[in-house]
């Protein structure tokens, strides 16, 4: 049986806590009070649903691929459709509920940090919705590999500040949010895009991304009158994950596998897999698994996919992992391209190229289940905002999108 | 005009033995008792008896290479300097501003390590640098090196205290019972932020306290948090530890400012910047003299 996490100390076994500097202490207690009181909130929570509804319209639908559970020809699979949610990502419902605790506690001015810029978008999103001022932090390869989101977040109102420092991806980007906040602690409230960081906010991402997890249950629940056998989501930081497998996590039947990207192979020193090749370390504020050499320096990632281009990983998967409750494997770049491609002329959807990852893996797993099975994918977000670096990936491997 | 000493601020030390060596004190350490003298408190009490202020600089290890930065170090002392902050560098130094990372990107280049610096610290005593060593870290790299390896050379290496900016006192209990065994003082940050925690921070406090002078990351600034003067007041009357102000701290003009309210004052990116100004000269055989010279004047300046 798992018990009860995160502790008071934000902490998930060996992993979480708080390890920042001094002059954010008081800031994050404060921002766990007021989540703690507002979550608990009936007002606040009427809102937040009403939003998830008639804004991103929720709920979004679990849908049974039929040609795709043909093609794998085993378990039956199941997509988790978070791409149909308003601006293509489960992003929205973290930052929705991160933005209206922001006017709660009278903040007006809002910054988050982005990868592949979908957390971006749905930060300025929500600053837009809610009459925020936003600015968000974007590493400048990123901003090259995902040039529409950088389009969106500005016809949205706000401002990308380009992140020059490190490797110039998601990591430093979440480096240069922190700096900024240090600075602007007074009137500014961070909204982190991922369940990673520093307590309450690997607590807040998940319950606010549990949404997922809740529907999915209930739907699974009316349409084949039981639980699923697997759950397979992407995990980059892993929101998408926590929020899908989390109301779950005492169905002990019910097997969790988070799929992190390989890159260009776990042999190879270009890429993600945290879980299958990190140690524990402290980074951006938590304690947890890291791609870091052995002297404590943090590891540049890579994977295709700007959103799981990240050398950490939340604590809560880390503990997931350590107590085996859930399974973490590797899927390279090429892998997630081709399963992208799959679901494209299948089902005719475009995925993300984070849900790709996942869509591979349940590739591997589905022949292997027998067609009695369940198996459900969560489909994080809508590929549309990769159509451009697929294209470039394309042209230089030789290929030509077939 | 500076606060009057409080009399029993140094009463801990009061039977410290006067003249221990450094040496000396390093070697009794190793049985463990916070109550023998550490460097820094001694150096303090030296500068709170004549009514100064400590110049406590900060260079990045290895910032351009380990020989310059020993040089450097001696011509820090030579400069006035009372306590010395040994910046291991980090690929994700979350703390400080532009002029450090680019510093710490810099000496990772050169691969240094929590090891390194170190080494750099007893290499310095050697060549008959006195001032007290405080190794400036992130958390994960001293972590990864393992706490007890970390503790058991840190004390061999003359190392009189630790500052961690991203170990808040919440999650610091273990680093601080391991450092006060083998006498070295984890030196606690607080900010003007910290309102109702500073009480517990003081609490568990050793060798000064480091007041952050501002909300944001190490790097010169013109102004100051505006309710500085009586943050700084505040905590100064609210213990008998040596306290220092830094972050932003890079002209004369500025360390006379801050040593009317403090005992101490660090100066970090003004000193680093003035090293990256002149790295192209202290790679040159012709030019290295004078630009150690130049960094020893700028530092001198400093010294009020």
């Amino acid at each position: 049986m798992i018990g009860q996490v995160p502790d008071a100390k934000g902490r998930y076994g060996d992993f979480g806590g708080r390890f920042v500097p001094e002059t954010l202490m008081n800031a994050l207690i404060e921002l766990e009070q007021s989540y703690l009181k507002y979550s608990a909130d009936e007002e606040f929570n009427a809102e937040l649903n009403n939003l998830l509804q008639q804004y991103s319209g929720r709920e979004t639908p679990l849908y049974y691929a039929k040609r795709l559970t043909e093609h794998f020809g085993g378990a039956k699979i199941y997509l988790k459709r978070e791409d149909l949610n308003h601006t293509g990502a489960h992003k929205i419902n973290n930052a929705l509920g991160q933005g209206l605790l922001a006017v709660r506690m009278g903040k007006k001015k809002v910054i988050a940090e982005t990868g592949a810029g979908q957390h971006g978008v749905a930060t300025a999103t929500v600053a837009a919705l809610l009459g925020l001022e936003c600015k968000v932090f974007m590493g400048e390869e990123d901003m090259q590999r995902q040039q529409l989101n950088v389009f969106r977040m500005k016809l949205l109102g706000a401002e990308v500040v380009p992140v020059l420092s490190g490797t110039k991806t998601l990591k430093d980007a979440g480096n240069e949010a922190l700096r900024y906040w240090v600075s602007h602690v007074h009137d500014t409230f961070y909204i982190l895009g991922s369940a990673v960081g520093p307590h309450p906010y690997p607590l807040m991402v998940r319950n606010f991304q549990r949404v997922i997890g809740d529907e999915t249950r209930r739907q699974i629940l009316e349409t084949e009158g039981r639980l699923p056998d697997t759950i397979v989501a992407a995990v980059g930081g892993g929101s998408n994950a926590i929020g899908m497998f989390y109301p779950f996590v005492h169905d002990e039947d019910v097997k969790f596998v988070g799929v992190e990207a390989a890159g260009k192979g776990i042999d190879t020193p270009l890429h993600a897999a945290t879980m299958t090749l990190g140690t524990k370390g402290v980074f951006q504020g938590s304690m947890s698994y890291l791609l870091q050499d052995e002297y404590g320096q943090v590891q540049p990632a890579h994977s295709i996919s700007a959103g799981l281009d990240y050398p950490g990983v939340g604590p809560e998967h880390s503990y997931l992992k350590d107590i085996k409750r859930a399974q973490y494997v590797p899927i390279t770049d090429e892998e997630a391209l081709d399963a992208l491609k799959l679901l494209c002329r299948t089902e005719g959807i475009i995925p993300a190229l984070e849900s790709a990852h996942a869509l591979a893996q349940a590739g591997k797993i589905a022949p292997e289940l027998g067609s009695d099975k369940l198996l459900i994918v969560c489909l994080s977000g809508r590929g549309d905002k990769d159509v451009e670096s697929i294209m470039a990936y394309e042209k230089k491997e030789g290929g030509d999108g077939q | 005009m500076k606060q009057p000493n409080l009399m029993n601020r140094v009463a801990m030390n009061h039977n410290a033995a006067e003249g221990l060596s450094a040496d000396a004190v390093h070697t009794s350490s190793v049985s463990g008792n916070s109550n023998l003298p550490n460097l820094i408190e001694e150096t303090f009490q030296r500068i709170r008896k004549s009514d100064g202020t400590a110049l406590i600089p900060f260079l990045t290890v290895g910032d351009p290479d380990i020989e310059t930065t020993l040089e450097i170090i001696e011509h820090l002392e030579q400069a006035g300097a009372d306590v010395l902050e040994l910046g291991v560098p980090y690929s994700d130094p979350l703390a400080d501003g532009p002029v450090i990372q680019r510093a710490s990107s810099r000496a990772l280049q050169q691969l240094i390590t929590v090891r390194t610096c170190l080494d750099v610290a007893s290499k310095a005593r050697a060549r008959g640098v006195k001032m007290p060593f405080v190794l400036f870290t992130y958390y994960n790299p001293v972590l990864q090196m393992g706490l007890d390896d970390f503790f058991a050379e840190a004390s061999k290496n003359e190392i009189s205290g630790l500052i961690i900016p991203d170990l808040p006192h919440e999650e610091a209990e273990e680093m601080r019972e391991r450092a006060d065994r083998v006498n070295i003082a984890l030196i606690p940050l607080i900010a003007p932020t910290s309102i109702e925690r500073i009480g517990r921070i003081l609490d568990h406090g050793r060798g000064f306290v480091y007041c952050v002078s501002s909300l944001g990351v190490t790097g010169e600034r013109a102004s100051f948090h505006e309710g500085v003067d009586a943050f700084i007041r505040d905590v100064r009357s609210r213990t008998d530890l040596p306290v220092a102000v830094g972050f932003g701290i890079s002209s004369r003009e500025q360390v006379e400012r801050f040593s009317e309210l403090c005992d101490g004052v660090v100066v970090g990116s003004a000193i680093v910047r003035t090293i990256e100004s002149l790295i192209s000269d202290l790679m040159n055989a012709d030019r290295r003299e004078d630009a150690l010279l130049q960094i020893r004047e700028f530092v001198a300046e400093l010294k009020v």
